[in-house]
């Protein structure tokens, strides 16, 4: 997660660690050596609030009766809060040879080493025999980084530090550094990385938009009716729906899951973060901002409250052939808000009669085959299998249009 | 993107005077001075064979496609409004400046050009920004010609005055990459080459930036491939940069222009880490080029037909003809030993 203003940078590490703890490492290239107050270990649960908070949601409203016109209603919203996937780079092991111990601290559960190095063999060979799993070859993936002058943040778990304080789960590291780079080494993981990669970029800013300028980044679809049986295996179908898209561009775009002004949502997939919450995950600029107090009896603010935070959530799978160079972000003046979600829509099952009762169930057909149709280009899913789900025949015969004179009477029973 | 005003082209002759020197013979004043944009009258052949018309046909098929496949952040009705904005203040500066004729033609190209490259939220600032690009035409002028190529001084004025608009150099992403290029090439084709120097000298130069960069870091090469692979670069490059009526006369000052823009380009991405490096450097070289052209003079240049770049004379020339004395006072020594390779180099094309 990038949290950044101007040119400070607070970047917060989480990643799907299931292993060792023992195992655990990662080296993440630094523009700058850090401080051991520019380090920081977060929790968890508030990456795990804003992912449930900007994840794509389902929007299900329920057909009214066609005789009686109202309005829908929005009701409630499961929320696919996909894992986040971390800036995992790989561990290390291994020996020295021209590499500079810059620093050295622990922090929390954590051993850090901020490393320079002259050599990329040298760095590599330091790495490995100081146990630093890293994979082999990514000395030629260190050396550029060491030409461009950049630290190496190494971090291992220190076992008797987690034991006292008593963390079962890897929380998250912070650091806050200062440099006109806004970007994400990714070269490091992607060295022998078996398989694609999934990264979430969670980015908090203060203009707008973040988006990457060496990808296309381009805002996953949003707003399909589905048919409602997706409600019951959302994962699944964010699942698909994001390999197919993948595999539509060709695995070469960074997606825009989550664009929205901090404060408001609507729907709200989860409660919008508390300033608290934000300020823990490094919104440095809310310091002195007055909190406006939260509206009472409404568990979402619908209304935007003003936060001064802006909340991108990019979603990418990459592999080398795909994914070259690292990610390079910048900060946008898009202040649009942008949500993936989906629309279920219960139909009506009323047994009233009326013209535009008929007409309605009439339209039914028509409307489950479009859902199905839209789910299987969304998701690649066998259209057939879809029909069968949903409820959804083969399309009926398209009804003979009305009349114009037939039209004209109908609203009023006369014909 | 180019903006290609006007019509003729006229060689200044270059002589030697005396001692070596080189120096420029004025020519002589132009009897109908079209400034600004105003329209010379052609025949029919002509107008179907300006180049702009090569150029215009493209832009709006890069938009269009960028509108319905790469998802640009602009809506079709905001297209609409700066297209619209540029034709208005075109018509508007020409009757200001009392031109014979409006020609629309500059005023499209310009507007597609921002609809391909200026993203904001707000539809006033967009027409603000079509504005500025057409007025620039013909405000900021030196010597009988604008400054600064207008697309490029509508996006840099913007993004220096607001902060709500930007640029989006990834919207192109590379799976259409060499369609486009082969788009480009097409317009070099069409053009005959005219002026083509400059795109050819900043494309060496800031590939050999790119690359070299690459092999100095030991990065492989899918890298800097990958950084050139890039839309906006490919636009940058075979229409922004090219533009006929911004760059400097001579071939001299054009391939010194393409190193400066290319290096600093380079030097905004690679050293500042900030993006739109091609548009900031492209701006701040601009306003170098009367300082280039008094250095190593050079013909002035405007389209004719397509584009040998070469001389027609008899024809009159417009736009910057009648400023010509302008280009007497910008007769300088230059290059006292090298007469041969000057000749060369302040040839046309």
């Amino acid at each position: 997660m990038l949290v950044r203003q101007d040119d400070k940078t607070v970047l917060t590490m989480a990643n799907d660690f299931k292993g060792d703890p023992k195992e655990f490492a990662i080296v993440v290239p630094v523009p700058t050596v850090l401080e051991k107050d520019q380090i920081h270990v977060g929790d968890k649960a508030l990456l795990d609030h804003l992912d449930a908070y900007s994840a794509p949601r389902l929007v299900e409203y329920f057909d009214g009766n066609p005789c009686v016109r109202t309005r829908d209603d929005v009701l409630r919203l499961p929320s696919a809060s996909a894992a986040i996937g971390g800036l995992a780079s790989g561990g290390g092991r291994a020996k020295s040879l021209g590499v500079t111990i810059e620093a050295q601290y622990t922090v929390g559960e954590y051993d850090i080493l901020i490393l320079s190095a002259l050599q990329s063999n040298g760095l590599e060979t330091w790495l490995r025999e100081n146990e630093y799993r890293i994979p082999a070859g990514a000395s030629s993936v260190l050396g550029s980084y060491i030409r461009q002058n950049m630290k190496f943040f190494v971090a291992k778990v220190n076992l008797k530090e987690q034991a006292k304080l008593g963390f079962s789960m890897l929380r998250p590291i912070q650091v806050a550094y200062e440099s006109p780079k806004f970007m994400l080494p990714i070269r490091l993981g992607m060295v022998n990385a078996d398989g694609p990669q999934e990264l979430f970029v969670f980015a908090l800013t203060r203009k707008g938009r973040v988006e990457t300028t060496n990808y296309r980044t381009v805002k996953l679809p949003t707003g399909m009716d589905v048919p409602v049986y997706v409600k019951d295996k959302f994962g699944d179908f964010y699942k698909a729906m994001f390999a197919q898209q993948v595999k539509k561009e060709n695995m070469s775009t960074v997606f825009t899951e989550y664009a929205w002004d901090m404060g408001w949502c609507d729907p709200c997939a989860a409660e919008p973060l508390s300033s608290e919450e934000l300020r823990k995950l490094g919104v440095f600029w809310l310091d002195d901002t007055p909190q406006p107090p939260a509206a009472q009896g409404r568990p979402f603010p619908i209304r935007p409250r003003p936060q001064d935070v802006y909340v991108t959530r990019l979603h990418v799978r990459y592999d080398n052939p795909h994914f070259p160079e690292d990610l390079v972000f910048q900060e946008t003046a898009d202040r649009g808000n942008f949500q993936g979600r989906y629309v279920l829509r219960h139909e009506w099952k009323g047994d009233e009669t009326c013209d535009a009762a008929s007409e309605y169930r009439r339209s039914l057909p028509q409307r489950r085959e479009r859902e199905a149709q839209t789910l299987a280009s969304l998701t690649g899913w066998d259209i057939n299998e879809i029909r069968k789900q949903s409820g959804a025949g083969p399309a009926p015969a398209p009804q003979p249009p009305l009349k114009w004179w037939q039209r004209i009477w109908r609203d009023y029973g006369l014909f | 993107m180019a903006i290609l005003d006007e019509t003729l082209t006229r060689q200044v002759g270059s002589r030697a005077r005396g001692n070596g020197v080189q120096a420029l013979e004025c020519p002589p004043p132009a009897r109908q001075p079209f400034p600004h944009g105003g329209r010379p009258k052609r025949g029919r052949g002509a107008l179907k064979r300006d180049p702009r018309h090569y150029q215009i046909a493209l832009l709006a098929a890069l938009l269009a496609y960028g509108l319905i496949r790469l998802d640009f952040e602009i809506s079709g009705a905001q297209a609409a409004a700066m297209v619209g904005a540029a034709l208005l203040t075109q018509y508007l500066c020409t009757r200001i400046w009392n031109l014979p004729a409006f020609d629309p033609r500059s005023a499209l190209i310009s507007g597609l050009s921002l609809c391909l490259l200026l993203r904001t939220n707000s539809l006033l600032l967009a027409v603000a920004a079509a504005a500025v690009t057409i007025a620039s035409k013909f405000v900021l002028r030196v010597g009988g010609k604008h400054i600064f190529n207008p697309t490029n001084v509508g996006i840099v004025a913007m993004m220096l005055l607001t902060d709500r608009v930007w640029v989006s150099p990834g919207q192109w992403g590379n799976v259409a990459f060499f369609a486009f290029l082969m788009a480009c090439l097409g317009g070099l084709v069409v053009n005959r080459a005219a002026r083509s120097d400059v795109t050819y000298a900043f494309i060496a130069c800031y590939m050999a930036l790119v690359f070299g960069r690459s092999v100095w870091l030991g990065e492989p090469p899918t890298i800097p491939i990958h950084r050139l692979e890039n839309g906006a670069l490919l636009l940058f490059t075979f229409f922004m940069i090219s533009d006929p009526r911004t760059t400097p006369d001579s071939r001299a000052g054009r391939i010194l222009f393409a190193f400066l823009v290319a290096c600093g380009a380079w030097y905004v991405q690679f050293r500042l880490f900030r993006t739109n490096g091609l548009l900031w450097s492209l701006a701040v070289f601009s306003s170098t080029v009367p300082a280039i052209d008094w250095l190593l003079p050079g013909a002035r240049y405007a389209w004719s037909r397509p584009g040998t770049g070469r001389l027609t004379s008899g024809e009159g020339a417009y736009e910057t003809a009648g400023r010509d004395g302008d280009r007497a006072r910008g007769a300088r020594v230059v290059w006292p030993n090298a007469p041969r390779l000057l000749r060369f180099l302040r040839s046309q094309g």
